[in-house]
């Protein structure tokens, strides 16, 4: 009897959450075919919200970002191409729309910034290894071609020196 | 004699090396100062300015059966309102519409976005009316073809129909003092 009490209960509050569950789901978007909706949730996660600031289509509640993921429904569904779509929506809300940003002139130092600023960092170490490099052979053995061919020079001197000329002349 | 005069040119470097951090530390600060002083993080640059309305063909307000395009709004040069009634940052701008519209003489042309139509024109009774006409957005596609994500917006749109200034947020005083008061002027003057 006690179990059968218990069951109810648990039957009606599933009830009762399978309904709450249903209450909140967003909107469904039905399309002809797979290949159709998967391009219209990877737009969904590529494509910025307008209103907030950081968060895609999917992620906003926002009334605008409904209607921009109905908007990339209907051209998903008219077969326009993930391009069409982008510009369609870059030529209403400009760049920002895009997670990911074209390049362009205005965007330029964005792609190549961290590249320029690698080649400067690569640069000053080659620099600094060159110098470093430099000091150790001066500081220990080689000598340049002028130095060596003085330091010959002084020898031939000191020899000639010491076997020619008496040092009391 | 080059290795000599390498070693002595070696501290000098060393020394001007010692500034690289203060470098740093001013790179970063203009980066700072030039992020925290964008202002309002929400204002988009529209990507419609400098270019035409967008076509549409919608019905008005106030008479449901009459359906306007965009050609109907030029002639001179004019503002293109978004508006709603569930929008209470709508509402705060109305007053200062009113008075552009009679001080200024100035065409201004509404767009009830999402809204309900009965609603709509009781709002407009019960504040005012603007508005030469307004148009029945209903289901927000003026508004993407216009890249409007939130009411209220204003266009300032020439004379030959091409957008020239886009504010997003109420238009007050300070707004129209500043802004679109001179450029109308500015587009007054040209056409």
């Amino acid at each position: 009897m006690r179990l059968e009490v218990l069951l109810r209960i648990l039957v009606l509050g599933l009830a009762l959450l399978a309904g709450h569950v249903h209450a909140s789901s967003i909107d469904v978007y039905e399309f002809a075919t797979r290949e159709q909706e998967a391009r219209f949730h990877a737009l969904n996660a590529e494509l910025r919200c307008p209103k907030c600031l950081n968060t895609n289509l999917w992620g906003s509640d926002a009334p605008i970002a409904r209607d921009l993921r109905r908007t990339v429904a209907n051209m998903v569904r008219e077969g326009h191409s993930d391009r069409e779509i982008r510009d369609y929506l870059v030529s209403r809300y400009g760049d920002f729309i895009l997670y990911k940003p074209r390049f362009t002139a205005k965007t330029a130092a964005l792609w190549v910034g961290p590249f320029v600023l690698l080649f400067i960092g690569l640069g000053i170490i080659a620099v600094m290894i060159r110098n470093q490099r430099r000091e150790s052979r001066l500081g220990t053995d080689s000598l340049t071609p002028d130095d060596e061919a003085r330091l010959a020079r002084l020898r031939g001197q000191l020899e000639a020196d010491a076997s020619g000329v008496s040092p009391r002349s | 004699m080059r290795a000599p005069s390498a070693t002595a040119s070696r501290p000098g470097l060393h020394r001007a090396s010692l500034f690289i951090p203060l470098g740093v530390f001013l790179l970063v600060l203009l980066l700072l100062w030039r992020g925290f002083s964008l202002g309002d993080p929400h204002a988009l640059p529209s990507a419609l300015l400098n270019h035409p309305l967008p076509d549409f063909a919608l019905p008005v307000l106030h008479e449901p059966d009459r359906i306007v395009s965009s050609e109907a709004m030029h002639g001179e040069p004019f503002l293109l309102n978004v508006w709603a009634t569930w929008c209470p940052t709508c509402r705060a701008e109305h007053a200062e519409l009113n008075r552009i519209s009679k001080e200024y003489g100035v065409p201004i042309f509404g767009i009830n976005y999402k809204d309900n139509p009965a609603e709509a024109r009781r709002w407009l009774a019960r504040f005012g009316d603007p508005y030469v006409f307004s148009v029945v957005d209903a289901d927000g596609s003026l508004g993407i073809d216009l890249g409007v994500y939130g009411a209220p917006e204003t266009f300032l749109v020439d004379a030959d129909g091409v957008i020239r200034y886009k504010r997003v947020g109420a238009v007050d005083q300070r707004v129209w003092d500043t802004k679109l008061a001179p450029l109308l002027a500015e587009l007054r003057d040209a056409s």
